[in-house]
């Protein structure tokens, strides 16, 4: 009896014209903007309005457009390294100088055995206190000034400036807005994908996702990006040197992404490019002080929150693989061995790779992983009892440490940023994008592919800076 | 019995946002003293809202001032694409709030679109909230005509008026809320103006016995115009109580898969009973 109902609909829609869907819609369409006809008064609007219009004319041209882009991000991002260095060293001095040693003394004073001081003080404790005198400063300026150029209207135009290139790229115009939600997290950015109908489109922009440098990658860049790619400026110039690395690491992701989603269309995501409207909404003054807060207690908070969980027993598993010693060597020497020359085709290091296994779950702890797994293998530096980590005063003394212990050079610290936006998500996504997806095969693309491109293009600066090196 | 609202094949949001009391800097009038936020915990509730709304109209705005929750709000489309849930209190009835992803029509192109016209359709919430953006009204509206046409319990929401104030765009909200047969509300949500209104008129419409009939647009193209009448008929004699079987026709002739489906198993006959109204139910 309902099938009977179908079949009438069926009979009546053959009917009628091929374009029913589209009349209908149109008919719509025609009602709506009579109702709006009748009810609007725009007295005055044109004028009004031409202050967004002037701005856009600007912030969405051609050239000015993507001048405009890459002076606000690079003032954001100048802005997060200056800012952050005061806060980062009374930071240090509070929780790894001192905290640590009044910890120490405390376990001592009760008489605690060598491994509970050990594996709580010196490796729960001490990494969390390097997770958050390392990414709190940075956080707290980078996501309020991200939050208000969000609240200002602005991060649909970079959508709209980036659209003409995903468009030629073969892929969805929005998957410029799933990338600027990436650059917060991942996992949301792929979650954020079901804004995209077509499914070759959508499965495109979750794997190019993670190209975007999400919240707990920004801090390895900027770091990385302060003490050794500014360090080889005068330090008149550092602070920009610093932004304009992490910029250029960005801007390489872009290209990825690009390049990525072009080379999908064209072979196994095959298909028609959707049509779809991008809405640019009205700029809107930022409300300062609730943009300050929220993007405090959502962003910052939330991000260290899952830093600190992660990085306590990290910091553990850290002090176990240093400290228990199979045969002549620790657990991590043998790894870090294993690993050596992988990581020196890569232009990266053992300790580097190691670090990178230990930080599946969050890529927040990277740094603070490689700089304790350094000291703990690394030669004996005067001032450390062996297995204990450093107390190191400010950003130049992790460079030292790096240097002089780590044996790290420039490439080092240029093929860790790359690699940082180039390798497997962490797993938060990796579930995410198997949720989204119910596919085991392209969870496993959009994991090892990044991963793979990481080794190659890291694979392939080390070779040339050693060719022309030698 | 009140109808729990169907899990669309779409998940929460990863990350629920964190529940806040009281929002104490939101400048309601005193005559909103009957609200209570409840936040994420509605706990009993009497009726059930749904939010719709295009991206980026406030949509987000108006669910927080409401629950008193404090969802990130993005100057952009897009920003919410899964529903989130929270609930109120008003005048000691609770209310449970579903904010539905924003979307420019419920044609069910992509799965935002499913999710929202899932819940419309199927949910048949007691008032759905249609929030509109004050200074692009004629963008806004074939939206809100769809869901005018699904049922009458709409209060619409003319957000951000204060914008289209500053840019001299005046809405004529009683002509409107004629045209349109439902309540109109001028807002600013942002700063908690016209939120009283809005909630006085979400009771009205959710303690309503008699709300209005579902939106009826003739078609100019008369070929159309008697295909929908046909079709709508048969729809009626089929399933004789449902009250919006114009849209159904229309969605029918389309060849919308998710309604030839409910038809097929007969599950937009119990669609025909009448909403669950002032039942009590527990959250």
């Amino acid at each position: 009896m309902s099938t009977d109902l179908l079949e009438e609909a069926a009979r009546l829609r053959r009917g009628l014209p091929d374009d029913v869907g589209d009349r209908i819609v149109e008919s719509l369409y025609t009602d709506a903007t009579r109702l709006a006809e009748t009810s609007v008064d725009r007295d005055g609007a044109a004028s009004r309005l031409t202050v967004d219009r002037a701005l856009d004319r600007v912030l969405t041209h051609r050239v000015w457009g993507f001048l405009a882009m890459g002076v606000l991000f690079f003032g954001v991002f100048w802005f997060t390294i200056a800012g952050a260095a005061v806060p980062s060293d009374l930071l240090y001095v509070l929780l790894v100088e001192n905290g640590h040693a009044w910890l120490r003394d405390g376990f001592a004073a009760v008489g605690a055995p060598w491994w509970v001081t050990g594996l709580l003080v010196d490796g729960v404790y001490l990494a969390t206190a390097w997770v958050i005198a390392v990414m709190l400063p940075p956080m707290a300026i980078f996501f309020p000034l991200f939050t208000l150029l969000e609240d200002f209207g602005y991060l649909p135009r970079v959508a709209f400036n980036l659209d003409r290139l995903f468009a030629r790229a073969g892929a969805h115009g929005k998957q410029s807005l799933t990338m600027m939600m990436g650059y917060g997290c991942n996992a949301a950015g792929v979650t954020a994908t079901r804004i995209i109908d077509s499914r070759r489109e959508r499965l495109i922009a979750i794997i190019t996702n993670n190209f975007s440098i999400c919240n707990g990658r920004w801090p390895t860049l900027i770091l990385m990006g302060t003490i050794f790619v500014g360090a080889v400026v005068p330090p008149a110039l550092a602070g920009l040197v610093a932004a304009g690395a992490v910029i250029a690491v960005v801007i390489l992701g872009i290209g990825v992404t690009l390049a990525v989603s072009w080379a999908l269309s064209r072979t196994v995501l095959r298909g028609e490019s959707s049509v779809y409207s991008l809405e640019l909404p009205p700029y809107r003054p930022p409300r300062v002080l609730r943009t300050l807060w929220t993007s405090i207690i959502d962003r910052t908070f939330k991000v260290l929150r899952r830093a600190v969980v992660m990085a306590a027993p990290a910091g553990a598993v850290i002090w176990l693989v240093g400290n228990v010693h199979l045969g002549d060597a620790s657990v991590a020497g043998h790894l870090v061995t294993a690993l050596g020359p992988l990581g020196w085709v890569m232009g990266l290091n053992g300790v580097i790779l190691l670090a990178y296994l230990v930080a599946v779950p969050a890529n927040e702890i990277i740094i603070p992983t490689i700089v304790m797994l350094t000291l703990t293998l690394g030669a004996p530096v005067a001032g450390a009892a062996p297995g204990v980590m450093l107390d190191l005063g400010d950003d130049a003394q992790i460079g030292t440490v790096l240097v002089t212990t780590g044996g790290w050079t420039l490439l080092t610290a240029v093929n860790l940023m790359i690699f940082t936006l180039l390798h497997h998500p962490c797993s938060t996504t990796v579930l995410t994008i198997w949720h989204e997806t119910r596919s085991v095969r392209w969870t496993t693309v959009a994991t090892l592919l990044p991963l793979g491109l990481g080794f190659v293009v890291c694979a392939s600066v080390a070779g040339v800076v050693r060719l022309l090196g030698a | 019995m009140a109808t729990p609202l169907p899990t669309p094949g779409v998940g929460r949001t990863p990350e629920p946002p964190d529940a806040g009391g009281a929002c104490a800097s939101c400048a309601l009038a005193p005559e909103a003293t009957r609200l209570a936020r409840l936040g994420l915990d509605p706990g009993r509730y009497s009726h059930v809202v749904a939010l719709a709304g295009n991206p980026n109209t406030g949509k987000s705005t108006v669910f927080n001032a409401l629950t008193g929750l404090r969802q990130h709000v993005g100057n952009w489309a897009g920003k919410t694409v899964a529903r989130a849930e929270g609930g109120f209190s008003y005048g000691g009835v609770g209310y449970r709030i579903v904010d539905l992803p924003g979307t420019y029509s419920l044609l069910s192109a992509s799965a935002d679109e499913d999710v929202a016209r899932d819940v419309l359709l199927f949910g048949r919430p007691d008032v759905t909230v249609v929030v509109v953006d004050a200074t692009r009204l004629e963008r806004n509206l074939p939206l809100v005509l769809q869901v005018r046409q699904i049922t009458g319990r709409v209060v619409v929401a003319l957000n951000l008026v204060d914008e289209a104030r500053r840019h001299g765009i005046t809405v004529d909200v009683r002509h409107l809320a004629r045209e349109l047969g439902v309540p109109v509300v001028a807002t600013a949500a942002r700063r908690g103006e016209g939120l009283p209104d809005l909630l006085a008129a979400i009771e009205q419409v959710a303690t309503t016995d008699d709300p209005p009939p579902p939106l009826r647009l003739v078609h100019r193209d008369p070929e159309l115009e008697r295909a929908v009448a046909t079709l709508a008929d048969q729809v009626a004699a089929r399933f004789p109580t449902l009250p919006n079987t114009r849209w159904v026709a229309l969605r029918l002739l389309e060849g919308d898969p998710g309604i030839e489906a409910a038809v097929r198993d007969g599950s937009l006959g119990d669609l025909a009973a009448p909403p669950p109204g002032t039942v009590e139910a527990a959250g």
